[in-house]
């Protein structure tokens, strides 16, 4: 297998983007990427959305973006995941120049979800869910997360406001991140005040609703523009039931257990040298879950890591840098993508004012559906 | 919604079919035609009894679009007596709060309409609490 090296990397800020189209948010992530990277036009392009179909009325958002791109007579695709297609899209366009089949590719993360009236999005978000068993019901999304969140509270004893720090520190970071949703800072007051929308899960525990998109350069060479080289260590997908109701045990995610446990054995890691780890906090539940289940702790003592101030940047496991999902925002079909431009920054030594101080190895996982699809990354800086 | 759809699920929507496995003989639900525990082909149905407890609960307050008149309304996890667990909403809950473990029991109930869409009326599974004998 060939080495692959990250050299160009964009993104947009994420917001509610009234005035840009989803392919022109993509395409602005995709040209800052070529243009960061100074390579030209890569060998092809990899596209993670969720809902162009759904809520864009737009098949073929792969075709679209090479056609918008000027990719002229090359290949391209988009792929689906639900969350975590972003992180399948990239490594959809690693496993292409590992094995020598193209020596550079784009990769472009993008989803575009506030056009949608809310109860159409909160519909569209639900087919992550499993339609026959799930979301025929009326579960939403949220409603998920909920069901796990509760049954969590219920095993392990945890109250509420006991995930509060996930969300407090995520903000925090994000306040120094131009292209986060919300650089607001939050306190426990706010976030134990905070409307429910699914109970247990309130405002605050859930990541926003957003537009966004993030691109990455892939090559078989390193980097050309001076900055620090960045390679891809380990790349491991891994699915559960798509329904919650069908796992083994609800509140431990089996497939980002293995997942991140078959990026360790590639890398030849363990959890003790990840300088940072970009988590999939869509609600603060899932980043008890994920710190759990990429053996940060035992199960059940997620939120005591947070309790205990260890999850911030310049403490023992850095998590949401640059805001995560929560703060910096979760345009779904995006999200992967700007977690792999973030860790990227980082082992660059490039991410401002909440720079690790440990930024050799860097550690994203990106979660579909309730833990359904999970795909887990480890970058290293060279 | 697409009539045929839900026409097919009538057997475990209306009468709580699901599968034992004539291998190791879990109960299995819904349908699913390979046994989730020992991978063998199972087709055998079988008819759950509808009662089971609570295993998780939430309440829905940003419902997805066909729900919105419903809300606030609870969907739950239940754990059905003969072991598997499905997702369904609750109903009649009169004062009592929603606890987990409660014991609850299957009814048929109207899921949703779709309005305008086919003029389709949806029922389906919904679970109560056990009534007082």
């Amino acid at each position: 297998m060939n080495k692959v090296f990250i050299v160009g990397i964009g993104q947009t800020p994420v917001s509610e983007s009234w005035d840009k189209s989803l392919k022109e948010l993509a395409g602005d992530a995709g040209l800052m990427a070529i243009e960061d990277a100074g390579i030209g036009y890569p060998d092809g392009l990899f596209v993670g959305n969720m809902m162009a179909i759904t809520a864009n009325h737009q098949a073929q958002f792969g075709t679209l973006m090479a056609d918008w791109l000027g990719f002229h007579h090359k290949p391209a695709l988009a792929v689906e995941t639900a969350c975590s297609s972003g992180s399948s899209a990239f490594r959809m366009a690693l496993m292409a120049i590992a094995s020598g089949e193209m020596e550079t590719a784009l990769v472009i993360g993008a989803e575009k979800m506030t056009d949608s009236p809310g109860s159409e999005i909160t519909a569209s978000l639900a087919t992550a869910a499993d339609a026959e068993l799930e979301a025929d019901f009326g579960l939403s999304f949220v409603g998920l997360n909920a069901l796990l969140m509760r049954r969590y509270m219920h095993e392990y004893g945890w109250k509420h406001e006991d995930f509060s720090d996930f969300s407090i520190n995520a903000h925090a970071n994000a306040a120094h991140n131009p292209n986060a949703r919300f650089r607001n800072p939050i306190t426990r007051d706010s976030f134990t005040r905070s409307p429910m929308i699914s109970d247990p899960i309130n405002l605050l525990d859930a990541s926003p609703v957003s537009d966004g998109a993030a691109a990455i350069i892939l090559s078989s060479r390193p980097i050309q523009n001076g900055r620090k080289p960045v390679s891809v260590v380990a790349s491991a997908s891994m699915t559960d039931t798509l329904s919650l109701q069908h796992r083994e045990k609800a509140v431990h995610l089996k497939a980002a257990e293995a997942s991140a446990k078959t990026a360790y054995a590639q890398a030849g890691l363990s959890p003790s040298d990840i300088g940072l780890f970009e988590y999939h906090d869509a609600f603060s539940i899932m980043s008890a879950l994920s710190l759990e289940a990429a053996g940060f702790c035992a199960p059940g003592e997620g939120p005591r890591l947070a309790k205990e101030g260890k999850i911030k940047f310049n403490s023992d496991i850095p998590v949401a840098t640059m805001g995560g999902l929560k703060a910096r925002g979760h345009p779904v079909g995006a999200t992967g993508v700007y977690q792999l431009v973030e860790a990227t920054l980082q082992l660059q030594g490039l991410a401002g004012p909440t720079q690790v101080k440990r930024n050799r190895y860097a550690m994203t996982q990106n979660i579909g559906g309730s833990g359904s699809n999970i795909v887990t990354h480890i970058l290293q800086s060279e | 919604m697409e009539v045929p759809r839900i026409w097919r699920l009538k057997k475990q929507r209306y009468a709580l079919q699901g599968e034992v496995c004539p291998h190791c003989q879990v109960k299995i639900f819904p349908p699913r035609d390979v046994c989730p525990e020992c991978g063998g082909e199972a087709k055998t149905p079988f008819s759950f009894s509808g009662q089971g407890e609570v295993y998780s609960y939430t309440l829905i307050s940003n419902a997805p679009a066909g729900f919105e008149e419903q809300a606030p309304y609870t969907v739950a996890m239940v754990k059905l007596n003969e072991g598997p667990l499905v997702t369904a909403q609750l109903t009649d809950l009169g004062d009592e709060p929603v606890r987990i473990g409660m014991p609850v029991e299957m009814v048929t109930r109207k899921i949703r309409n779709d309005g305008d869409e086919r003029g389709m009326i949806v029922y389906g599974y919904k679970f109560r609490p056990v009534m007082a004998k």
